[in-house]
């Protein structure tokens, strides 16, 4: 990807519920291939990522993906952006893998036929070969998290959120994940707290009480965040 | 994880669709043993009483709806592992449907009145809204029970047995869903934005 | 679909009828028992139905719960009707109670259910044009499936809670972080439909 599909775009956004404000003044233009928010819990980067597909919308400002404001085209942004959520098991919404795959194409219109070879290539291509009838509840974590991912991949979206996807996850399954991360064509917006996973990314946003406090390459980032947190 | 907007339609069929799960899972749990008496409490029909106080009338019937649809179509859902047709054909089938008029009930009681309660009279509020959904619920079932006896005071008497464990299972309800609304404010639909 | 499930594999006539078609001759079956007011038809009805049983090889391991429940039924409403009204009429709903529930069991027994989602979604397919999505039944049968198997798993967590700390008699114990946590799964489940789109087209 050359980086023109799914240009992010935050113009002054800001949100808050009620009186508590979570974030404040973000202007940010992510072109970048491999992006990361960083943050301490409740800092805001979570609502910042979800802005991004309309799961939750600015209280004030704009947001755009591919000059689309999700506030008033959710339906067209929801189907440019994939997301991953950090709990696998309330993202697994079928009984078996191959199901939860085939429910992401149930509007493609596709016959179901189609739609399980497909579920069952995805699934092949991820490292999850042979599972596609086998019950989702039955997988390990790691594998769960696949399974989620598969089921965002297989409608191949131009940018793929992830909110924490590998914080419920033990090390070698967290390294596996974000390996698989850098090999995906999509835009990667990745929310995490394991800042030894960000070494390949292009760039990082620090976030810290709703307000971008740092946007830089890994390294000087990651060394921001730990002087901030110390 | 703080998230807040109004009602989606995904939010409505996860709420819906979860609280049917919560009901059957009600069920195929097995009962809970109380004091000393060795017999397990088999919980379900508290379900659809929680379902209404809950998540309110609205999706509290289309959740029992849903749940009755499922063990209609063979699952195996209901307490005892009991399912398929044959339980919608008995004699006490009236008490399965009444599960859609307890929900209805307790939860159009609990929405209506629990918004603009006080604190300390919301649990008199949620007792009296089960109390209601579980009248409601015997109403149907012993209606049905009539048709199939052909005898109202033999209905009614065949019933009697399950009064005192179903009042204190309105207690139940009405306690937990008190802690529970405490716990995670503002479910109902009709809150404009919820926090949590 | 799903493993879990009342069907009873099988080969039998019974089995290959088509879902909708069989559902049909229930119905028709149980409407003549409310017709038939003669004992000795409404007998003639429970004996075609129990036939259906080793023609559709249900072993004797699911047979018998049923029969057992029969049984008690039939001694209770029979012994209650003879009392209110007559022996007669004891028999007459006996009966009646008797061949619907056979009934009922032997469809259950015998169909698989993804043919019922199937045939529902076919007999529901001309309401398509008033705005009814019958396709959606097929999906609520699997969405929900997988939450009573998360919930399964919350259930058995939170009662384990409840053992350590000493608490397993008590229902608030179990009920209330049981349904917390169900709640706040509902919650994440909607995002993660929503996610994937659930909504944006309607």
């Amino acid at each position: 990807m050359s980086g023109h599909e799914g240009v992010i775009e935050f113009e002054g956004v800001g949100h808050a519920y009620g009186d508590r404000v979570v974030l404040e003044g973000i202007d940010l233009t992510l072109t970048e291939r491999r992006v990361a928010f960083v943050g301490l819990n409740g800092s805001g980067k979570s609502t910042l990522a979800r802005m991004i597909n309309g799961l939750v919308l600015p209280t004030s400002g704009r947001v755009r993906v591919d000059g689309l404001d999700p506030a008033e085209s959710g339906a067209a942004v929801r189907r440019k952006v994939g997301f991953v959520f950090t709990n696998p098991d309330s993202q697994i919404v079928m009984p078996t893998a191959g199901e939860d795959v085939a429910f992401s194409l149930r509007r493609s219109g596709l016959s179901r036929s189609e739609r399980a070879r497909r579920a069952a290539e995805v699934l092949a291509e991820h490292g999850l070969d042979g599972y596609a009838d086998h019950p989702a509840h039955q997988l390990s974590g790691g594998q769960k998290q696949l399974l989620a991912l598969c089921g965002m991949l297989v409608l191949d979206p131009d940018v793929l959120v992830c909110d924490e996807p590998t914080t419920l996850l033990d090390l070698r399954n967290k390294r596996r994940f974000v390996e698989l991360l850098g090999r995906l064509r999509q835009r990667v917006v990745l929310v995490t707290h394991d800042l030894d996973l960000l070494d390949d990314f292009e760039r990082v946003v620090v976030i810290d009480d709703g307000r971008v406090v740092a946007d830089d390459e890994p390294a000087p980032a990651v060394k921001y965040y730990r002087d901030l947190v110390r | 994880m703080p998230a807040s907007r109004s009602a989606s339609p995904a939010a409505d069929l996860a709420t819906t669709v979860v609280l049917a799960a919560f009901i059957a899972v009600l069920g195929i749990f097995p009962g809970i043993y109380v004091g000393g008496s060795g017999v397990p409490i088999v919980l379900q029909n508290m379900g659809p009483l929680i379902a209404g106080a809950m998540i309110g009338a609205r999706r509290g019937v289309a959740s029992v709806v849903l749940l009755l649809v499922l063990v209609a179509i063979g699952l195996p859902l209901l307490s005892g592992g009991r399912g398929g047709l044959a339980p919608f054909a008995g004699p006490s089938s009236g008490f399965l449907f009444g599960w859609i008029l307890s929900a209805l009930v307790t939860g159009l009681i609990a929405q209506r009145a629990l918004g603009s309660a006080r604190p300390g009279s919301r649990f008199l509020i949620l007792l009296l809204a089960a109390f209601a959904g579980l009248v409601a619920d015997y109403v149907l079932g012993i209606g049905w029970l009539t048709v199939y006896l052909g005898d109202f005071r033999a209905a009614l008497v065949g019933s009697l047995v399950f009064v005192p464990g179903d009042l204190v299972k309105v207690v139940v309800t009405a306690l937990v869903a008190t802690v529970v609304h405490r716990a995670l404010p503002g479910r109902f639909a009709a809150s404009p934005a919820r926090t949590r | 679909m799903t493993p879990l499930g009342l069907y009873v594999p099988g080969g039998s006539l019974l089995h290959r009828l088509p879902a909708g078609a069989k559902f049909l001759g229930m119905l028709v079956l149980v409407t003549v028992t409310v017709l038939l007011g003669s004992p000795v038809a409404l007998g003639a009805v429970c004996a075609v139905v129990a036939l259906g049983y080793p023609l559709a090889r249900i072993p004797w391991n699911r047979v018998w719960p049923l029969l057992r429940t029969l049984l008690l039924l039939a001694v209770v409403i029979g012994v209650l009707q003879t009392w209110l009204l007559d022996a007669r009429s004891a028999g007459v709903t006996v009966l009646r109670l008797v061949s619907a529930l056979g009934a009922a069991s032997l469809f259950t027994f015998t169909t698989r259910i993804d043919d019922v989602v199937a045939a529902i979604e076919r007999a529901l397919g001309p309401l398509q044009r008033f705005g009814v999505r019958p396709d959606r039944i097929g999906l609520l049968v699997g969405l929900t499936l997988q939450a009573v198997t998360t919930l399964s798993g919350i259930a058995a967590s939170v009662r384990e809670a409840a053992r350590a700390r000493g608490a397993e008699r008590s229902v608030v114990a179990f009920a209330v972080p049981f349904l917390v946590r169900t709640l706040k799964h509902a919650d994440e489940l909607g995002d993660a439909l929503a996610a994937r789109g659930e909504g944006d087209h309607r």
